[in-house]
């Protein structure tokens, strides 16, 4: 288990700040999306309300990693509605989404960082691109941002220069730097060492413990999400902690099961344990 | 090998001209967009403009030596070797200078476009650029169009150049052409007409290296397979671009300038 450093007090009153528990953050209605003649998404419902974090589940190839990239408006579905952050993605222009898409963070399946950045212009990016924000401010974030995740001393390495569980935490650092509402992870801890994939299984929870951030997260690896369905972010000894049995139902964590382009469950752990359908029982025993 | 149905082929081939348009379009479009990007249209003049500064010398110093040694056969048979300057100097400025400076930077920077931003595709690096709220048409696209048009300008002048000075050292080592008599009518040749032929092709050969090259960058899928194909038909199709647009201005201005 590794400790963390705490979360910048700034960050953190602006996160309390536009979380409103309760509210949807992100709304699918009957959406359906075919790549050529296969059927990916069809009539997909499902919500995610304000501070919580939903696991998606399915098969390669379920459409999982789609769903994020519906949710940010890089692809368009067929028919249906998207509604992110109480606007709808659907029905908004590619530079309209611009603006969208910096209040929704993404951390992608391989990290996608930019090979020809430095970690430090990779974290920056936003920042830079915005052009408004000062050398030292950038300087601070940066390393606020690196500091998350443990990593201040790759600032100026280059992304071929780490492994692939540091790429991945520097693609956290790069999407949280300028505190996102919702973020998206795809697979963060795909091919990752069980050691690792609790580091960054651990980052998410802080997110969501500490941050209130509103999450979907889609991973092949149940154990990873029932990790988070039974632990908490303690801020008092910085470190994920596990939750006593009988308080694992106050944790903001709900799961969501694809299968052949429908959802067959969608619900939090314990009714997700309880479940009788076959295919559930058999895919997460 | 699977076989694809004219119809299917004739929509795959309507669909990749309309997306070619657009992004040549939006190419265009965001020239007068903010934000823009000077640090990556500078970065991408000097590696197109200095880069390709070599390459682009030798192979005008070769051609116009090469030119030089065709006509002055045919014109010493004439008696007429004291055409040769013009000859060279029309063949260069017109022609060959746009066209091999063309054809040279498309080899190298178009094929270079399509594998960097083919391999950004492959590795969700676009994606990722989007999802930072960049539009990667105005940071990736636009400054590679304005840097090859503007490089691809001067470099054809730098060409044709070299041409002329290549043609005249072949005169001269093998025809025995006098060098001051050469040069004065190389440049007595020119009129208005011929240099406005000469700049008017690398404006347009440099929008098509840069928009190529990024549409099949960005059109790359299947990997590093994908890259692979993406790159050489990033070449193939720009340099086949660049020749029939050449034969079409070649005509034009003949129209417009009656010559």
């Amino acid at each position: 288990m590794i400790s963390m450093s705490s979360p910048p007090a700034a960050a953190t009153q602006a996160i309390q700040d536009i979380s409103k528990p309760g509210d949807v953050a992100v709304e699918f209605d009957d959406v359906s999306l075919a790549f050529e003649e296969r059927q990916v998404l069809d009539g997909i419902s499902f919500q995610l309300v304000h501070g919580e974090t939903k696991a998606i589940f399915g098969v390669a190839g379920s459409g999982k990693s789609t769903i994020l990239k519906l949710a940010l408006g890089l692809i368009k579905p067929d028919s249906g509605r998207i509604v992110v952050l109480g606007e709808e993605v659907t029905s908004m222009t590619e530079n309209q989404l611009f603006e969208l898409r910096r209040r929704v963070g993404i951390v992608f399946q391989e990290s996608a960082l930019f090979d020809s950045l430095t970690v430090r212009e990779n974290v920056a990016f936003r920042l830079y691109e915005e052009g408004t924000v000062s050398e030292e401010e950038i300087d601070q974030r940066v390393r606020e941002a690196l500091s998350f995740v443990e990593l201040e001393h790759t600032v100026d390495m280059y992304p071929s220069e780490l492994s692939g569980g540091m790429r991945r935490r520097v693609g956290i650092a790069r999407t949280i730097i300028t505190h996102p509402e919702v973020l998206l992870y795809d697979s963060p801890t795909g091919g990752l060492d069980p050691v690792t994939s609790n580091t960054i299984i651990e980052l998410v929870v802080k997110q969501r413990d500490l941050f209130k951030i509103s999450s979907l997260l889609v991973t092949h690896r149940l154990q990873d999400a029932f990790t988070m369905g039974t632990h908490y972010f303690d801020r008092t000894e910085n470190r994920m902690k596990p939750l006593p049995p009988h308080a694992r139902a106050e944790v903001p964590m709900g799961f969501l099961i694809l299968r052949d382009g429908h959802i067959i469950f969608d619900g939090d752990l314990k009714s997700l344990r309880e479940t009788r359908d076959e295919y559930i029982r058999e895919y997460i025993s | 090998m699977e076989l694809i149905s004219p119809t299917d082929w004739a929509k795959e081939k309507v669909q990749s001209v309309q997306e070619y348009s657009l992004i040549a379009a939006r190419a265009i479009g965001n020239l007068f967009a903010r934000p823009r990007y000077l640090a990556d249209t500078t970065q991408q003049a000097d590696l197109v403009g200095v880069g390709s500064l070599p390459i682009v010398v030798l192979t005008g110093f070769f051609t116009g030596g090469a030119l030089a040694q065709n006509s002055g056969v045919t014109l010493q048979r004439f008696g007429s070797l004291s055409l040769i300057g013009q000859l060279v100097s029309l063949g260069m400025v017109r022609e060959l200078g746009p066209v091999i400076t063309g054809l040279m930077v498309a080899g190298r920077n178009a094929s270079g476009m399509a594998s960097e931003l083919g391999s950004m595709v492959v590795t969700e690096q676009i994606d990722a650029m989007r999802a930072l709220g960049t539009d990667p048409m105005k940071k990736l696209v636009t400054p590679r169009v304005i840097s090859t048009v503007f490089m691809l300008f001067f470099l054809t002048i730098i060409s044709d150049a070299f041409g002329i000075f290549g043609g005249g050292v072949a005169s001269s080592l093998f025809f025995g052409v006098d060098m001051h008599q050469y040069w004065s009518t190389a440049w007595q040749i020119l009129v208005f007409q011929d240099v406005f032929m000469g700049l008017a092709k690398p404006v347009l050969f440099g929008f098509i290296i840069a928009t190529v090259g990024c549409y099949y960058g960005i059109s790359a899928r299947g990997g590093t397979q994908g890259v692979g194909r993406a790159t050489t038909q990033a070449v193939v199709a720009s340099s086949i671009l660049i020749i029939t647009v050449d034969f079409f201005v070649t005509r034009l201005s003949m129209t417009m300038f009656g010559q």
